[in-house]
């Protein structure tokens, strides 16, 4: 794979840990999240420049799951504030925030196996009529609606090649459909910004092609992508921007080629002090 | 058929719920002088429910079921030269009577000649208060030593038992068989023993053949907590079927005579209850703190899988939890059913409250249940100062109401992680 | 024995009155366990506060028994958002907890003395229905069903097929899906922008509607209400969950032919045993007159034990549609 030029957007820019993007969609400032003794998150000032495709790395434990919890209202900071398209969407609920143009996927898939894919995929579109309590009686206050949604999930589903499961349980799908089900189903909420939590994980290589396909379409559709992935070669492949998390915080950010050579990057995946001598404390018999 | 204990209608507690006293006046040289033929009208807001009258010894017993009522005496039946002390006062109203309470009433009486006394025993809102806080406490210590294994069983294996009170009965109706004269006549002490093993084994039973087959199916908990509940109802009727639909006592330890401690009147039963209760907590505590098996059970109770790749025996952790939870639920079931008399519900009732210790105390820990079980005692007992004492256990669910809103994890628990 | 007369009556029980309210229950209470995953453990909570809501109203305030429905409904709605508020947004567990705690206390609630003015306490109240029963267009029996059964009985099935059709137009709609996604997977639900916890709320009501309702139509055709344990405590809770899993949780037609079929068998196993405790098949120290009564919950209990156990999707359900993990 060719190493991607840098994206012109990106000109300009400082590669390092929160720098200010000239068009940020997503800001957030001070945002820590402890867990007892643990700080799981302590993101000091992130911007996510809009348009593009950012990757967010780190080892594992580095918060990047967590960050995504707390952007899109899954879960709440002790601390901190943050912007979506120029909206404070600090104290919104998930749903709330889902609705406001920020989706996320899940790293375990969530494809509802008991509803079958064009059920999920017309779950997915946003403000429907017919799901409003009163009005869901009237079938004629939301049919039209319906056929519309309907044949918008057509579409995404002949674009993702899932059109022939389409009368088929979620849950006889494998796992790479399941993928692909979860993105496409996204998509059907017309999102401005897509988070996208391990596209890649447990997917065949086969299919990892054509999923980077649809990765790279969402960016060319004007939708912005932030995604957490620990395979280099696709991070190499798609990102026009990474963005590096280590024990909760960013310490680094620009092109994939600046973070390569980045020392504090390195420091984070091997760890630091691989040259000193391990040192273990006794166990004194105290309790678990 | 183990069938057929039918456990003959003991002269027991139902025969003791109403309003009691004894009527005498001092003599002049401070002797008691007991006063025959008084009579005595009980009410509630429908009319008169019940009256009575004093006998040789001057003792009258009237006999309502639960619920509030006034009592008066009737003025005419007092005899000639004896008045009340205070003439304007022959009514006491809004006196609430429990399941199971002789409640006793002073009408301070007047000889010709006598010098009054001052009656000791009032019922002043302090003395109330704190012959309830006491009651409170004792039911809070029975809650208590029922829940832990509660606590613990969902701690260990996500099951939230509902078939938990019945464990509880087991115990109590187990010593009722050993004890009574219609089963084995056994003394209640070594009776009580028995039962506990006998609820210790019942836990056994429940855990090795029901809830490790199921867990090995991959059951999920929501099916195992329906299940739960059909077992708890089949177990409840089945000891209906056995033991009959009366409240019975146990042979010993049955009517004492009260003492007083300060303003309050206890009786012995009451102290070793708290005793028997205070050490076997304090025993508990311990052994789950200290000994190895007690730090394996935290340790499943925490993180399941990571105690599993410890090198813990988790299956037999979990029989543990479930032969000690069933044991502890019998005892408090025994110290119950001295309490307040044994029926085949009895668990039931306390189930729910059992409910709100552990969700107040926090689900799964091993120390919520104590404290929750305490403040749920002492709260629905003190309610009765203001409301009816048969809608008490409202007080229960105010509390699950108000924790689940404020604090969900309770006292002692943890948040989960979302995401 | 008399096979014959048992076999007969038990038959008619498959459209009789308690199978009538209890499928309308049973309808109520499979939208929220069947359809949303709600553990509600308190419905007979539903049905008497229904059952009380029309009774007090009636009996106390004399108002028309139209409007007595309405009271009920009413007071249906705030019950299920007292249960709901605390308890949506946490486990399932809790919320099993809560409504068998809440359950228990409306019915000690309503048979207390202190409240007794307004509830008739423990002897309840009666003659509530008689502008119901006024209307009465039957005469003769049917079926062995007296007139005055018929009346009840001929309203309280168009009620079920009523709230059949309500259900089934709902989970047609895009309003069902959401629920069933909700169902199964709240956070994949709240990350496609839907509000879980508001439509949880809004099943929990409707269900809780069904609930009030059977309550109502049942104490109508009584004519009276008895705050007994039987009527409103939990036995009668479980024997609704009964009906309702064994004709299969999250199916159209489930709760109604569960009802039928457990009405049916109920009654069956009633006179059979105690046709044979009378015949002496069952020597008396085995099994006497009152015990008989307590075996239907037995036999309730390891039903429902078995059921969840062997057939948890029920006679019509679909093992793998299934709102729990079996």
């Amino acid at each position: 794979m060719s190493e991607q030029e840098l994206n012109p957007v990106f000109e300009g820019v400082s590669p390092t840990a929160g720098s200010a993007k000239p068009d940020a969609i997503l800001t957030a400032d001070k945002v820590t999240r402890r867990f007892g003794g643990l700080t799981a998150v302590n993101v000091d000032h992130l911007e996510i420049q809009r348009g593009v495709i950012t990757g967010l790395i780190g080892p594992n434990g580095a918060g990047k799951t967590t960050f995504f919890n707390l952007m899109t209202g899954f879960d709440t900071p002790n601390e901190g504030t943050w912007n979506f398209d120029g909206i404070d969407v600090g104290k919104l609920p998930a749903h709330v925030v889902a609705r406001k143009g920020m989706v996320r996927t899940f790293q375990l898939t969530k494809a509802l196996s008991r509803l079958s894919v064009i059920d999920n995929m017309k779950l997915g579109a946003m403000q429907q009529t017919g799901e409003s309590f009163f009005k869901a009686f009237v079938k004629g206050l939301w049919s039209a609606e319906e056929k519309a949604i309907e044949q918008r999930a057509d579409e995404l589903l002949e674009r993702f090649k899932l059109s022939h499961m389409r009368e088929e349980f979620a849950g006889t799908l494998s796992g790479g459909q399941r993928k692909l089900l979860e993105m496409a189903r996204a998509l059907m909420t017309d999102p401005k910004l897509i988070m996208l939590d391990e596209p890649m994980a447990g997917v065949n290589p086969a299919l990892t092609q054509s999923l980077l396909g649809h990765v790279k379409s969402l960016r060319d559709e004007g939708r912005t992508v932030v995604f957490v992935e620990h395979d280099m070669d696709v991070v190499r492949d798609i990102s026009d921007w990474v963005v590096v998390m280590a024990e909760g915080s960013v310490i680094a950010e620009g092109s994939h080629a600046s973070i390569g050579a980045n020392q504090a990057v390195i420091d984070a995946y091997l760890g630091t002090s691989h040259d000193q001598a391990l040192d273990f404390n006794e166990e004194d018999g105290e309790d678990a | 058929m183990a069938g057929l204990f039918m456990f003959p209608a003991s002269v027991g507690a139902q025969d003791e719920t109403g309003f009691t006293g004894q009527i005498n006046v001092r003599d002049g040289e401070g002797g008691k002088v007991p006063i025959e033929g008084i009579r005595f009208v009980v009410e509630d807001g429908s009319g008169v429910v019940g009256e009575g009258v004093t006998d040789a010894d001057g003792v009258f017993f009237i006999p309502v079921p639960a619920g509030t009522y006034s009592i008066a005496v009737d003025v005419d039946s007092i005899p000639e030269g004896i008045t009340l002390r205070n003439p304007d006062r022959p009514q006491l109203d809004d006196l609430d009577i429990n399941d199971g309470q002789s409640r006793n009433v002073l009408f301070p009486l007047l000889g010709e000649g006598v010098v009054s006394t001052v009656g000791a025993g009032g019922d002043g809102l302090a003395t109330r208060a704190l012959r309830l806080a006491i009651d409170g406490i004792i039911f809070g210590l029975i809650i208590a030593m029922c829940s832990i294994g509660l606590s613990l069983i969902f701690g260990t294996t996500g099951l939230t038992n509902f078939a938990h009170g019945e464990l509880v009965t087991v115990g109590a109706l187990g010593a009722l068989l050993f004890n009574s004269t219609g089963g084995f006549g056994i003394h209640i002490v070594l009776a009580a023993i028995l039962a506990v093993l006998l609820a210790a084994a019942a836990g056994g039973v429940n855990e090795k053949f029901l809830w490790r087959p199921l867990r090995r199916r991959g059951t999920g908990l929501i099916a195992m907590l329906v299940i739960s509940i059909g077992l708890s109802i089949l177990g409840r009727y089945v000891l209906l079927y056995l033991a009959g639909g009366n409240r019975q006592k146990y042979e010993q330890f049955g009517t004492q005579t009260p003492f007083e401690i300060g303003p309050v009147s206890m009786v012995p039963r009451d102290l070793w209850i708290i005793g028997l209760s205070v050490v076997t907590l304090v025993l508990v505590a311990l052994a789950v703190q200290r000994t190895k098996t007690g730090k394996a059970m935290r340790a499943v109770a925490d993180n399941r899988d990571l105690a599993e790749s410890s090198g813990i025996d988790v299956d037999r952790v979990i029989l543990t939890v479930w032969v000690m939870g069933g044991g502890l639920a019998g005892f408090g079931g025994v110290l119950f059913g001295l309490n307040q008399g044994i029926r085949w519900d009895m668990g039931f009732e306390l189930l729910l409250l059992m409910f709100a210790a552990v969700t107040l105390g926090g689900l799964g820990t091993a120390y919520g249940p104590l404290f929750g079980s305490l403040i749920v005692g002492l709260f629905i007992n003190l309610s009765t100062l203001v409301v009816p004492p048969e809608v008490k256990n409202v007080g229960a669910l105010l509390i699950l109401v108000v924790i689940l809103l404020v604090r969900p994890q309770g006292l002692f628990g943890q948040r989960e992680r979302i995401g | 024995m008399d096979w014959a007369g048992i076999l007969s009556e038990s038959a008619r029980q498959f459209v009789g009155i308690q199978a009538m309210y209890f499928a309308i229950a049973a309808i109520g209470l499979n939208i929220h366990f069947g359809f949303t995953g709600l553990l509600n453990f308190g419905h007979a909570g539903f049905l008497a506060v229904g059952a009380y809501g029309l009774g007090v109203t009636v009996f106390w305030l004399e108002w028309p028994w139209w409007v007595g429905i309405i009271v009920g409904l009413l007071a249906s709605i705030v019950f299920a958002l007292i249960l709901g508020i605390p308890t949506l947004r946490l486990r399932a567990d809790y919320l099993a907890i809560v409504t068998i705690a809440a359950a228990e206390i409306v019915r000690i609630s309503v048979r207390t003395t202190a409240l007794a003015d307004v509830t008739g306490g423990s002897n309840g109240l009666n003659g509530f229905n008689r502008d119901f029963t006024a209307l009465n267009p039957y005469n003769d029996s049917f079926l062995g069903f007296r007139p005055d059964q018929l009346w009840p009985l001929t309203v309280g099935w168009i009620i079920v097929l009523l709230s059949v059709g309500v259900t089934y137009l709902l989970m047609r709609s895009p309003w069902g899906r959401v629920l069933k996604a909700v169902r199964e997977d709240e956070d994949a639900a709240r990350a496609l922008g839907k509000n879980a916890y508001s439509i949880k709320m809004q099943s929990l009501i409707l269900g809780g509607i069904f609930g009030a309702l059977a309550g109502m139509i049942w104490v109508l055709a009584q004519g009276s209400i008895q705050p007994s344990p039987q009527d409103f405590g939990a036995p009668k809770t479980f024997f609704i969950w009964v009906a309702m899993i064994l004709g299969g949780t999250g199916r159209l037609w489930g709760p109604v032919i569960g009802s039928m079929i457990f009405s049916a068998l109920l009654q069956f196993t009633d006179l059979t045993l105690r046709g044979a405790v009378s015949a002496g098949y069952i020597p008396e120290w085995l099994m006497d007159g009152v015990q008989v009564g307590q075996m239907r919950f037995i036999l309730m209990g390891l039903g429902l034990m078995l059921l969840m156990v062997f057939r948890p999707q029920g006679i019509f359900g679909d093992r793998r549609e299934m709102a729990l993990d079996v």
